[in-house]
């Protein structure tokens, strides 16, 4: 039997000796440098033609997704939204060193592991436009997406909740004996609710297959990452609760597609948690609601712009010869003609009829719903000019 | 007098408070530099420095644990909570520690000095992880007072009434009014008593109640009930911990019947203890059944927070069942 005793390996010292953060050194993964190119001792992961170009084009689909739902929420087409813009290497990436199978729990910032995953322009939109298309049944604000069919949990708004919660559903993968695993996704502010301490213990010392994925973008809503955390970022608490931890730079595809890669083969193989802290910034505001430049410089931002992940995997992509200028621009255009048409398609979807009001708060309405139901119906056909979007369908 | 929104008030009752008394500490997620998410804290961090207005870190259950341990020891606390649904995971800080602090030690310590702010309610296309009404939750517990302001001037006023109470305090603001409502407010100190209701117009036929956003629905129904011939008497009751059953019995008595109007679900919202305690002092008064005007029993939806809304439509018709009942 293994020696369960926790003292058992513990060295012994002297002298009163304190151990500072400063001794943990986290070194973080990059592979492709900010100009494009590899380092010399760099090896850069084996994707094939095709890949590469799927998560290239995925994470410029998210950039023109993610202008133009903005713009769409400025015209006030839309009630929120939430841009990933400067962190889709982050999401996307991560998403293709996965299998369909494995389970993806996101926290908001992550339409870029969805639409990688196959997520129509039309399912963001029904979304987006909470219509009678949309699998959620328009109950939730804009971004909170989910697809069952695409191994994609519906993404709940309060923090953190999903991080416990990956550690469960993982632990069911492993006792199901599949072949799969379950991603995490959370911001560097999430981590402080205490559902990310109660999870990653939980996956620790249960032996769980789960990656978590931390974007540290520098920035909950306000408020700055040093006012978030003392100590070396959100990695070094991997390490605390005996989980394995990588930090990657989450700018680089090429070290999160690796680094997530072997999290996943690990996970896999030793059932256990694995940690990625992908380091990063959020360009865009934190949400529609949000106005950065009353918290941080236009100088920083534009420091950031110059690590732009689409921009240095599109560089490789030329260097490699996979990628041609003149292709590119017809794509995109392309992507931007889809998206504007669907926007203008979908947006004239009806909600959900009056019904489905009160389905799914428990598996069948018990009576006092279905009650209030009858009433509320009586009370529409009384005013239905009161109630535009449904009492037309009554 | 100056003219203020909800949010000007709330800021100008919480720079009031934090001149008067340097024990006075304002903190939570985003309100420092940036003055919070919807800009309630703003400049109290130029004002008063980072040592008395500061950013937390994201954790609901950190900020009001952090928040009881400084209350226990003599500072004064004033913790934002940035969404009332975002309150849940402080829900053990608060219900079995704030709550429970000064009976557990026998009055030799408690969290008296502690007021937690927070934004609730719908109307603004929020889904239910923005617009939630959780003051029922909270009613449950004895040792917290929960008040609800109306407007700028009773916000300012109760608010400070809050932070000077020797009582944890749950301070619920109506976001939909953040600046949708504005009125006059005085420049100068003053407060509101807290437990006690206003009858914010006197009538004969009915008593409507109702708090925070909700009077704006009863006091819309009651101009559309006297165009038929209703007068109503319409009550805020503006805490709802410890509640003023003295003012709202006393017009019951009078009127004869009473509507209870609140946005949260309505199976166990603070409706079903005003009726029931209503019916137990009033019975004999009573000319209807108490009737309850409140959110459906299903979280709070999107697409369809129209048709779920007790709006004034619903109020109005259950005002005329009520009185021709
Ligand atoms: C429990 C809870 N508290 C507060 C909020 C409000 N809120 C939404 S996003 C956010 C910041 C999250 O920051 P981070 O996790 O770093 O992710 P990022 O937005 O930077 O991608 C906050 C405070 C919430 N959704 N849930």
């Amino acid at each position: 039997m293994k020696d369960r005793n926790h003292l058992s390996n513990v060295g012994l010292v002297h002298e009163v000796s304190i151990i500072e953060n400063g001794l943990i050194d986290i070194p973080m993964l990059q592979i492709l440098q900010p100009d494009g190119t590899p380092h010399k001792k760099a090896k850069v992961p084996e994707l094939d033609q095709q890949l590469a170009l799927k998560i290239y084009r995925t994470m410029r689909f998210i950039r023109v997704l993610d202008e133009r739902m903005v713009a769409a929420q400025r015209q006030g087409r839309i009630s929120f939204y939430l841009a990933s813009t400067g962190e889709e290497a982050a999401s996307v990436a991560s998403a293709a060193a996965l299998k369909p199978q494995d389970m993806i729990m996101s926290q908001y910032r992550e339409q870029g592991a969805l639409a990688f995953r196959g997520y129509s322009t039309e399912a963001f939109m029904n979304q987006m436009f909470s219509n009678e298309k949309e699998a959620n049944k328009g109950r939730q604000m804009p971004i909170h997406y989910g697809d069952k069919a695409l191994n994609f949990m519906t993404i709940s708004s309060p923090l953190g909740t999903q991080i416990p919660q990956a550690s469960g559903y993982a632990y069911g993968q492993k006792m199901a004996g599949e072949e799969a695993i379950t991603i995490c996704y959370f911001g560097e502010g999430a981590a402080s609710e205490g559902d990310f301490h109660a999870g990653l213990n939980m996956a620790a010392v249960l032996n769980c297959p789960v990656i978590f994925f931390c974007r540290n973008n520098g920035y909950a809503i306000s408020t700055p990452a040093e006012e978030q955390f003392a100590g070396d970022g959100i990695a070094s608490r991997g390490l605390g609760y005996g989980v394995k931890t990588i930090r990657v730079d989450g700018n680089d595809t090429f070290a999160v597609y690796a680094a997530t890669q072997q999290a996943r083969a690990i996970a896999l193989k030793d059932n256990c948690p694995v940690l990625i802290e992908a380091m990063t910034y959020r360009l865009a505001a934190h949400s529609t609601s949000d106005d950065p430049t009353g918290y941080r410089s236009k100088d920083e931002e534009a420091r950031w712009q110059q690590k732009d992940p689409i921009a240095r995997l599109g560089a490789w992509l030329k260097n490699k010869g996979w990628l041609d200028e003149e292709q590119e621009n017809k794509d995109l255009e392309k992507i931007r003609q889809e998206v504007l048409q669907e926007l203008k398609r979908v947006e004239k979807v009806p909600i959900c009829k009056i019904d489905e009001i009160i389905e799914d708060v428990y598996d069948t309405p018990p009576w006092h719903l279905k009650e209030q139901l009858s009433e509320l119906k009586k009370h529409m056909a009384k005013y239905p000019e009161a109630y535009p979007k449904t009492s037309g369908r009554l | 007098m100056a003219k203020m929104n909800l949010l000007q008030a709330i800021n100008n009752a919480l720079i009031t408070a934090m001149e008067e008394n340097e024990k006075v500490m304002v903190f939570g997620e985003d309100v420092g530099h940036f003055g919070g998410v919807f800009r309630a804290t703003s400049n109290l961090q130029q004002k008063f420095g980072r040592d008395r207005c500061f950013n937390t870190p994201l954790t609901e259950q950190g900020i009001i644990g952090f928040a009881n341990g400084l209350a226990s020891q003599g500072s004064v606390p004033v913790a934002e909570i940035q969404f009332g649904d975002y309150i849940f995971p402080a829900f053990d800080q608060i219900v079995n520690e704030t709550a429970k602090w000064r009976y557990r030690s026998g009055g030799q310590f408690s969290c008296g000095t502690l007021t937690i702010r927070t934004p609730y309610g719908g109307g603004i296309a929020g889904g239910h992880y923005h617009s939630q009404s959780p003051e029922a939750y909270f009613a449950h517990t004895p040792g917290l007072k929960i008040v609800i302001p109306r407007n700028p001037y009773q916000a300012k006023g109760l608010l400070l009434a809050s932070i000077r109470d020797d009582n944890p305090v749950l301070f619920m603001e109506p976001k939909r009014l953040y600046r949708a409502s504005t009125g006059e407010v005085p420049e100068e100190d003053y407060t509101l008593p807290l437990g006690k209701a206003e009858i914010t117009k006197s009538g004969t036929d009915i008593t409507l109640l109702a708090w925070g956003a909700q009077m704006e629905v009863i006091d819309k129904a009651t101009e559309l009930a006297q165009k038929e011939g209703i007068d109503a008497e319409v009550i805020d009751l503006r805490s709802i911990l410890p509640w003023d059953a003295e003012t709202v019995c006393e017009s019951v008595v009078k009127t004869g019947r009473l509507l209870i109007s609140h946005e949260a679900p309505l199976t166990g919202g603070f409706a079903s203890e005003i009726a029931a305690t209503v019916q137990d002092k009033c019975f004999l008064n009573l000319e209807s059944p108490i009737a309850r005007v409140c959110g459906l029993d299903t979280p709070y939806p999107l697409a369809h927070e129209k048709e779920y809304m007790p709006d004034h439509l619903k109020v109005f018709e259950a005002i005329k069942r009520t009185v021709h009942y």
